[in-house]
């Protein structure tokens, strides 16, 4: 019982700018164990790791590796101790040889020609001990991603790794490989070595692991024995019961349909599909909330309706025309001068340009609006002064319209994009974490805005992670796993019903056994 | 007939001098490149080299010291790309113009503060200038039909830099594809992450692919100089870092074409000048503008993708980030 962990860690803290990746993270991992690190997108578990394998360095706390506490200054630290990882996105060279990849760094001599005989025996060694069959002398590019991540978890164990990373190791893979990635898990376990597998999916983490530890928000907030857990407790632990949002509204008068989505199905750029053949209608004053843990297809849905991104196939019908998505053109212009607003999930990387000033974000992507020009030239009177009554009407502070956005906090910003969108009157509204990164003050009012939206009798559509936001605002609730939507409740859905509809628990399951509706 | 053979042989012969200072700079380039640092300031670290070669060799008489001037320059204006680029993280080609554009204005400055003759530097002794090599025998099988020409024009009787340069395009390939280094050369210019995470400092590796670079540049700019000219002219690159930069993309970023492709364009070179004002056999005259620009139209439809496909490293140019901000 007293065996020194192969891996503790103390008081770890890591600031980027004003984000706190983590706050004073404890976690010991046992030797010969699996153990797996769950959290949401964001809660800073990559974070952790790459502290931990020498890609970022911690500004406070302590790492022990075997008892002894060690500085690890890079990656080469790391391996040297005997630690390895495999990225969410491979570090692999795509146009060498796979057997040029593990030796990339571990060379043995100036001269190639040695090493490379080396690694060939002893990958022809690993790949027997541990399964990991791959043609040492096939190019990256042409190996599928569950082998191209065999080679990743090669390349560790030819460097004598005794803990390995893995971080999202599944998020590529179809679930015939998954299945046997957790297989080869098994067997690093059974020789002895260390597994610490980081991941969103509940599942895995129960399929996979010894011992659990939950992130949320930069913070380590428990860790479990997996076989004393369940799912539920896990969602829940994930997700937190952040401060109860009490939203007053009176019950929803839907009338017809805004909006009404069929069969979308949507592919990204690494063939994977994230969003299977969904279909849902949004009528006229509703809110329409997507629950799900991020990464189940919510991000793409929301991109593929503002016409950021293309669909694979699908219908789409707005104001009594049908648009077929799997082959329209329709940009996110298009998509606004159809009356959909949209407010993108991520207000940095989507929703404002945080070098230019306020009121130059206030008509961003209504800049082509004949109210805002002048012939060719912008009408910069007619835009501050929309800007100044945005600025009054929803509160932002500073109340300063040449400030550059990058200035105002995050829950102003977050007005900033609201207020833009809200106030060209759109018949449909996209929101997407209204409150990702905003105080509990702009947090009540964002609420209120877009109730009164809904009020004026337009369609909402929500996503969002946080549940409690859900709850609070939505008159219906779909459940998105996995890229379909998997369930849908009504306006008093319960907590823990949601949560297990999140974790991929089927429906029909959940009314058998609970009998609830 | 066997004077159109002669002839030939003339015109190849100037063709391997004119190709020379396009492969040195050529390979610099690929060491760069490939190691994921674009490199537009060829030029600007050639010109650099040779007026430090010429300026040194005419001072000390000596051609070795020269060169050594020549490759010390060029480092430095290397080690300048090295520092904005790298260390910074700056944009590539804006610190490649700078270079170019600092070496075209204190070349002419110092040339002119120190030597007082327009910018250029006086005319090298002997001992300043790299002599010509003659093969043993390439006097006596000049009579021998065909070979003794190949033999004594072709081969024999140029400067010690045309041999250098020719054997570092084999050398060049080894050290790329047979070394460590050259492994993980290759690799810092198609995935720096992956370098990085394999233990291995991105930045070292790469101010080393750009001191070679620097060293290539050196031995060409010193080549235009001190072998074959005696001495620095304004300006005396005349655009041939640019030709390399192309050279390197013809070629692919790989040391054997990079070597054919010098060839090519050096034989270009030398086929315009030797017919200045000439007509050519059934085409008439051809003015001379259209064979300096044959290089560029080549590179072009190369580019535009009707010979074969050129893809760069795809790290090229982009400045190697860690940590999020």
């Amino acid at each position: 019982m007293n065996e020194t962990p192969a891996i503790e860690l103390r008081k770890i803290n890591k600031r980027f700018g004003q984000v706190h990746a983590n706050k004073d993270i404890d976690l010991v991992v046992k030797k010969g164990s699996i153990h797996g690190i769950i959290g949401e997108n964001g809660a800073g578990k990559s974070t952790l790791m790459s502290i931990l394998y020498g890609f970022y360095h911690a500004d406070e706390g302590d790492i022990l590796v075997n008892g002894n506490k060690v500085t690890i200054s890079d990656s080469k630290a790391a391996i040297g101790m005997g630690i390895g990882m495999v990225h969410q996105h491979f570090m692999l060279v795509d146009n060498f040889s796979v057997l040029e990849n593990v030796v990339l760094g571990a060379e043995d001599s100036q001269l190639l020609a040695g090493g490379l005989d080396r690694a060939r025996t002893e990958l022809k060694r690993l790949e027997e001990e541990y399964e990991l069959r791959v043609d040492p002398d096939a190019l990256i590019e042409d190996l599928p991603v569950g082998l191209q991540q065999r080679v990743e978890i090669l390349k560790a164990l030819y460097r004598s790794a005794e803990v390995l990373i893995l971080d999202e190791p599944t998020g590529v893979l179809t679930p015939a490989e998954a299945d046997h990635l957790f297989k080869i898990l098994d067997v690093l376990k059974k020789e002895g070595k260390t597994v610490l597998l980081i991941t969103h999916k509940l599942r895995e983490i129960m399929a996979a692991t010894d011992m659990v530890s939950v992130m949320r928000r930069g913070e380590m907030v428990a860790t479990r024995e997996t076989k004393n857990t369940s799912m539920e407790e896990l969602a829940e632990l994930m997700v937190g019961r952040s401060v109860l949002l009490r939203v007053d509204k009176a019950p929803a008068v839907p009338k017809a349909p805004v909006m009404e989505v069929d069969n979308l199905t949507v592919t990204d750029s690494r063939g994977v599909q994230v969003v299977k053949d969904v279909s849902f209608s949004v009528r006229a004053g509703e809110i329409v909330g997507i629950a799900g843990v991020s990464g189940n297809g919510q991000s793409e849905l929301l991109e593929t309706l503002s016409g950021i991104r293309r669909a694979t196939k699908g219908t789409l019908k707005i104001h009594g025309e049908t648009i077929d998505l799997g082959t329209s053109s329709l940009d996110a212009a298009d998509m606004r001068a159809k009356n959909m607003g949209h407010v993108p999930e991520d207000r940095h990387r989507m929703g404002l340009i945080n070098s230019f000033s306020e009121y130059e974000n206030s008509i961003l992507g209504y800049h082509r609006d004949p109210a805002y020009s002048k012939g060719v030239l912008m009408d910069l009177g007619a835009i501050k002064k929309a800007a100044v009554e945005e600025i009054e009407k929803y509160d932002i502070r500073p109340p300063n319209p040449l400030l550059k956005t990058a200035s105002f906090s995050g829950g102003n910003q977050q007005k900033i994009v609201l207020a833009r969108e809200i106030e060209r009157d759109p018949e449909i509204l996209l929101v997407g974490q209204p409150t990702r990164g905003v105080d509990i003050g702009a947090i009540e009012f964002i609420h209120r805005r877009i109730v009164e939206l809904r009020d004026a009798g337009k369609g909402i559509l929500l996503v969002s992670v946080e549940l409690d936001e859900i709850r609070a605002l939505s008159d219906r609730v779909l459940v998105m796993f996995d890229g379909k939507i998997v369930g849908e409740r009504g306006a008093n859905a319960e907590e823990g019903e949601l949560g297990l509809l999140m974790a991929g628990v089927e429906d029909s399951q959940l009314t058998v056994e609970g009998g609830v509706q | 007939m066997y004077e159109i053979f002669s002839e030939q042989i003339l015109i190849l012969d100037s063709a391997i001098r004119l190709s020379v200072p396009l492969l040195l700079a050529c390979l610099a380039g690929l060491y760069s490149e490939r190691a994921g640092v674009v490199d537009i300031g060829l030029e600007g670290k050639m010109l650099g080299a040779a007026f430090g070669a010429g300026a040194v060799a005419y001072v000390t008489g000596n051609a070795w010291l020269g060169l050594l001037a020549g490759i010390a320059v060029s480092v430095a204006l290397a080690l300048i790309h090295g520092f904005a680029s790298i260390t910074n993280r700056g944009n590539q080609i804006v610190s490649g113009v700078a270079i170019n554009f600092l070496a075209a204005g204190l070349t002419a400055v110092l040339g002119q503060y120190w030597f007082s003759r327009g910018g250029k530097t006086p005319p090298l002794t002997d001992g300043g200038r790299f002599p010509e090599i003659d093969f043993p025998f390439a006097e006596q099988m000049m009579d021998v039909p065909v070979l003794g020409l190949i033999y004594s024009e072709l081969l024999s009787g140029h400067r010690l830099l045309v041999y250098i340069a020719f054997l570092a395009v084999p050398l060049t390939w080894w050290i790329l594809f047979r070394t460590r280094f050259g492994l993980r050369l290759r690799a810092v210019g198609e995935s720096p992450a992956a370098v990085d995470t394999a233990g291995i400092s991105v930045s070292w590796l790469r101010y080393r692919a750009v001191i070679a670079c620097g060293i290539l540049c050196g031995f060409a700019g010193s080549y235009l100089s001190i072998a074959i000219s005696s001495g620095f002219g304004l300006n005396m690159t005349a655009g041939k870092g640019f030709i390399a930069l192309a050279a390197l993309i013809f070629a692919k970023w790989r040391p054997v074409s990079a070597m054919y492709t010098c060839l090519l364009f050096g034989y270009l070179e030398a086929f315009a000048i030797n017919y200045e004002g000439k007509e050519i056999y059934l085409i008439g005259e051809v003015p001379s503008q259209f064979f300096q620009a044959l290089p560029y139209i080549l590179t072009v439809i190369l580019l535009a993708g009707f010979i074969g496909k050129a893809i760069p490293p795809k790290a090229a140019g982009v400045p190697y980030l860690k940590e999020r901000s």
